[in-house]
């Protein structure tokens, strides 16, 4: 094989590859050679800048990993040798020289984080004679809280030759500022909090309507037709321990096409041959992840809303699609229909009462994987219903 | 041969392939047969299908091709092909199951929560799927020309047109059926042509074997060296094949994954039996196939050769069918795995994006192909592997086997190894193939024990960038899922 199109190929690939690496060094090098304006402008934005990539480590709240990368910054901010960030209780990063220190960090800092005032300590750590002999000249030490509302949850460690009280200041403005900072990760985290409780409050119940309607239905069985009422109770049996299972938001399509099938027995109980389904399910999605009860409620709008005004038989259909990163699930029915001005308000919120299975569905849809994934419903009255869902198949946060 | 033969055969294949991917779910079931339908695919079913998905160009047409060049020494591409699966079977399929990641760079985001990491796999992951596109598009513009013969080109763009049609038009809805089908008719294919033939010399018995020469070809043994470090690249590279995972996900669970991986095992050896034999029957009965550069059209030429009539032109056109079935199925699997990839990472995900992603997939290998041309399909395959074995195989396994991994880590040891595996390749180019050194021309035996301690060393390096959230993924990984809530 002389020349093989991987070898071409390859070799394009390396090309491309180094162009690419030249034309951004190159372009590194030309910015920091042009004009940025004054000394002062420059400084401000460099400072600025330290802060905001530091910010961005410490927004995780006060750990390791985001302590020792924002500490490197705030080393080069404050212009000291050793910068090390502490909890209550050890040292969570050091940045600098002087890391021989580390250990004896704590017992020179626990006066701070006790009395919450900074402190500064001219000898910092003990005079390490093997070491001055080669030229290391002792460190003194700035200690400065980080105070989180009234509580000291850590503190931080400037290390200089000298500690000038520029030196102090502008390390109790750095606690502070971190201090602001973990105050926004703990925004932050109560943001989260609140989305899951959300998330919670809005997951589905099925309808009381439905309860009683079932177990009428059943009822009417049991005198003509025993074998039946006595199979329909089990049914329903399972659907409500699918329904009210506490574990877990998230579930496969596999398990809620089953959740619905129980569902349209129990409704056909009532309905008779009035309700007609076909699926079509691609086998690749069975597997996806999909908010717990998701489904069923739009099969239940299909059916209350949709079919049961209808005269005669009415047809659901059920799709599901691989559509590249993403699964499509379409419920189709030829039922009455809806007014999209009447749907809008209702899914909006503004009307209470009917369709509040679509709104619940919608609403937490939005909540899981952002507003581009809502329901999309087309419908006119007289027309049917067609409502689209869109999840992406990959999910590893979720657990089925 | 007639070139009607060849054209109906791929119009067949085309045809029915569009139609089992656009009907093959419009089967409308009513509520009675909801089980059947959430009940997953069954693992017979779901092993056929990544078998035809898997059995590319160079299994169909190259392996009995080397087969007839150098003798013994190629059978070691199909025991890499299917040791593979040994592989995928033993560390990957049952984590990955679990994992709920869809593609590779999904896999690894979640994995080490770096976009960084995620962008670099994806580039290597497009990489590695145009790298496998190409030699499918030279085995149909090889097959088109060979049995029709019109120029090369039109055999390559059809069969891009032909997946951009379905794919775009969403007609690859039911891909997993689509992919069961074309194993079948790819074993089909290279089967019953061989067993005819076999039947053919038997009755005839004329020939007499024995005088012949043990090498007709008089190409060179391959070195020791070369035999292992290809099999380093079939044995890793398997794992990391961007359009095998995603079949894992039609699989219920991590124990039926692997399952499904131990009948692949099983279709892909019975399988390999046919190219072996033919390749076996071509250098006894067509050595000159050899030196007239055609080796890889054995399999398309043999039947017509020593059948002959009209048997033989039947046979030929089920050869053929068989052949585009193995171009159409591994390119439209590439295809659809890497618009994924792209139209996420580039698109945002869209539907529009999606197309535009899936016309980005076939459409640069396709240029690929017609500015190079390359006569052995399993080699150039074998270089994919090795690519794959040296960039993807490292962070997959470590990833799923090691805690320590860390991104730095995973980015420095694709890196390595993309430079490594790449420059041995255009180095080798350069060289000219037969003056290159065995260790350019089979880098995978020092480039993929390379990537590895690159990642490990920048890993263990860079201790302290191990996610947060390693202990949360990896008992996910490892953990046997909950048991699927039992029906009454």
């Amino acid at each position: 094989m002389p020349d093989s199109p991987l070898f071409t190929a390859a070799a394009i690939a390396v090309i491309v590859l180094a162009v690419a690496v030249v034309v951004g060094v190159g372009l590194k090098v030309i910015r920091s050679f042009r004009d940025l304006g004054t000394d002062a402008e420059r400084a401000t934005y460099n400072t600025l800048h330290a802060a905001s990539r530091a910010g961005q480590h410490l927004r995780g709240g006060l750990h390791a990993a985001g302590a020792a990368k924002a500490s490197r910054q705030l080393r080069m901010l404050l212009g000291c040798d050793a910068l090390a960030i502490t909890d209550t209780d050890s040292v969570l990063a050091w940045d600098g020289v002087a890391e021989e220190l580390r250990p004896s960090l704590m017992r020179l800092a626990s006066d701070v984080l006790a009395t919450g005032r900074t402190a500064v300590v001219p000898h910092a750590g003990p005079p390490a004679p093997a070491k001055s002999e080669h030229g290391h000249h002792e460190f003194s030490a700035v200690i400065a809280p980080i105070r989180a509302g009234s509580k000291v949850v850590g503190s931080v460690a400037a290390l200089a030759p000298a500690a000038g009280a520029g030196l102090v200041r502008a390390t109790s403005e750095v606690a502070d500022w971190i201090a602001a900072q973990l105050e926004l990760a703990e925004l932050e985290a109560s943001r989260t909090l609140l989305m899951e409780a959300e998330v919670r409050a809005l997951r589905a119940q099925i309808s009381p309507h439905f309860i009683y309607n079932s177990l009428n239905a059943i009822a009417s069985f049991i005198n003509t037709d025993p074998a039946r009422a006595r199979e329909l109770v089990v049914e329903f049996a399972d659907f409500t321990r699918y329904s009210f299972r506490r574990h877990g938001d998230f579930t496969t399509v596999a398990e809620e096409l089953r959740c619905i099938d129980r569902y349209l027995l129990l409704e056909r109980a009532r309905f008779g041959e009035r309700v007609q389904v076909s699926l079509r399910i691609a086998p690749e999605v069975l597997s996806t992840v999909i908010p717990f009860l998701s489904l069923q409620p739009l099969v239940e709008n299909a059916v209350r809303h949709g079919l049961e005004a209808k005269e005669g038989p009415g047809h659901i259909t059920i799709c599901a699609n691989d559509s590249g990163a993403f699964a499509e699930v379409t419920i189709e029915d030829d039922g009455v229909g809806m007014d999209p001005e009447h749907l809008r308000s209702v899914l909006a919120g503004h009307t209470d009462g009917e369709h509040v299975g679509l709104r619940n569905v919608d609403a937490r849809l939005r909540q899981v994987y952002g507003d581009e994934h809502g329901l999309v419903i087309e419908t006119a009255p007289g027309e049917g219903t067609l409502i689209t869902m869109r999840v992406p198949k990959s999910q590893p946060g979720h657990d089925a | 041969m007639n070139p009607a033969v060849g054209l109906v055969a791929f119009l067949a294949v085309s045809i029915t392939t569009a139609v089992i991917g656009f009907y093959g779910l419009r089967i409308s079931r009513t509520t009675g047969d909801f089980y059947v339908a959430s009940r997953t695919v069954p693992p017979w079913w779901n092993a056929s299908a990544i078998g035809g998905e898997y059995l590319s160009a160079a299994s169909f047409l190259g392996v009995a091709g080397l087969i007839l060049l150098s003798g013994t020494d190629a059978l070691w591409f199909p025991v890499g092909y299917t040791a593979g699966y040994l592989m995928l079977l033993l560390f990957v399929a049952a984590p990955l199951r679990r994992s709920g990641a869809y593609t590779i760079p999904d896999f690894t985001e979640a994995r080490l929560d770096s976009r960084m990491v995620r962008r670099v796999t994806s580039l290597v992951v497009v990489a590695v799927g145009w790298l496998y596109i190409v030699p499918q598009l030279h085995g149909a513009a090889l097959t088109i020309r060979i049995t029709t013969g019109l120029p090369s080109w039109v055999g390559s763009t059809a069969v891009v047109l032909v997946v951009c049609v379905t794919v775009v038009a969403g007609g690859m809805r039911s891909i997993t059926f689509v992919q069961a089908f074309q194993y079948w008719l790819k074993l089909t294919a290279l089967a019953v042509p061989v067993i005819f033939v076999l039947l053919v010399l038997a009755g005839n018995d004329t020939p007499h074997q024995a005088q012949l020469p043990v090498n007709p070809t008089g190409q060179p043994a391959t070195s020791a060296y070369q035999n292992i470090s290809l099999m380093v690249a079939l044995l890793f590279g398997t794992l990391g094949l961007p359009h095998v995972l995603v079949r894992f996900y039609t699989n219920p669970d991590g124990q039926s994954a692997r399952r499904t991986t131990l009948i692949v095992l099983g279709l892909l050896s019975v399988f390999y039996l046919f190219p072996t034999l033919s390749g076996a029957v071509g250098r006894i009965f067509a050595p000159e196939l050899a030196q007239s550069g055609q080796a890889d059209a054995l399999v398309l030429l043999l039947p017509g050769k020593l059948v002959g009539g009209t048997a033989g032109e039947l046979l030929s056109a089920l050869v053929v069918a068989g052949a585009f079935a193995a171009f159409l199925s591994t390119t439209s699997g590439l295809v659809v795995s890497l618009s994924g990839v792209i139209s996420q990472d580039l698109f945002g995900g869209s539907v529009r994006g999606f197309r535009l992603a899936a016309l980005l997939a076939a459409v640069v290998p396709l240029g690929f192909a017609f500015t190079t041309d390359t006569l052995a399909l399993a080699g150039s395959v074998g270089l994919v592997f090795a690519f794959t074995a040296s960039t993807i195989c490292p962070v997959l396994l470590l990833g799923i086997w090691w805690r320590g991994l860390t991104d730095a880590g995973a980015i420095a040891g694709m890196v390595t190894g993309a430079l490594l595996c790449g420059g041995a390749m255009v180095i080798g180019t350069v060289m000219g193939q037969g003056n290159a050194p065995a260790w350019l021309a089979q880098p995978a035996a020092w480039t993929v024990p390379a990537a590895f301690a690159v990642t490990v060393a920048v890993s263990v390096w860079t201790k302290n960038r191990v996610p947060a959230s390693v202990n949360r993924v990896m008992s996910r990984l490892h953990v046997p899922e909950r048991p699927v809530a039992t029906e009454r």
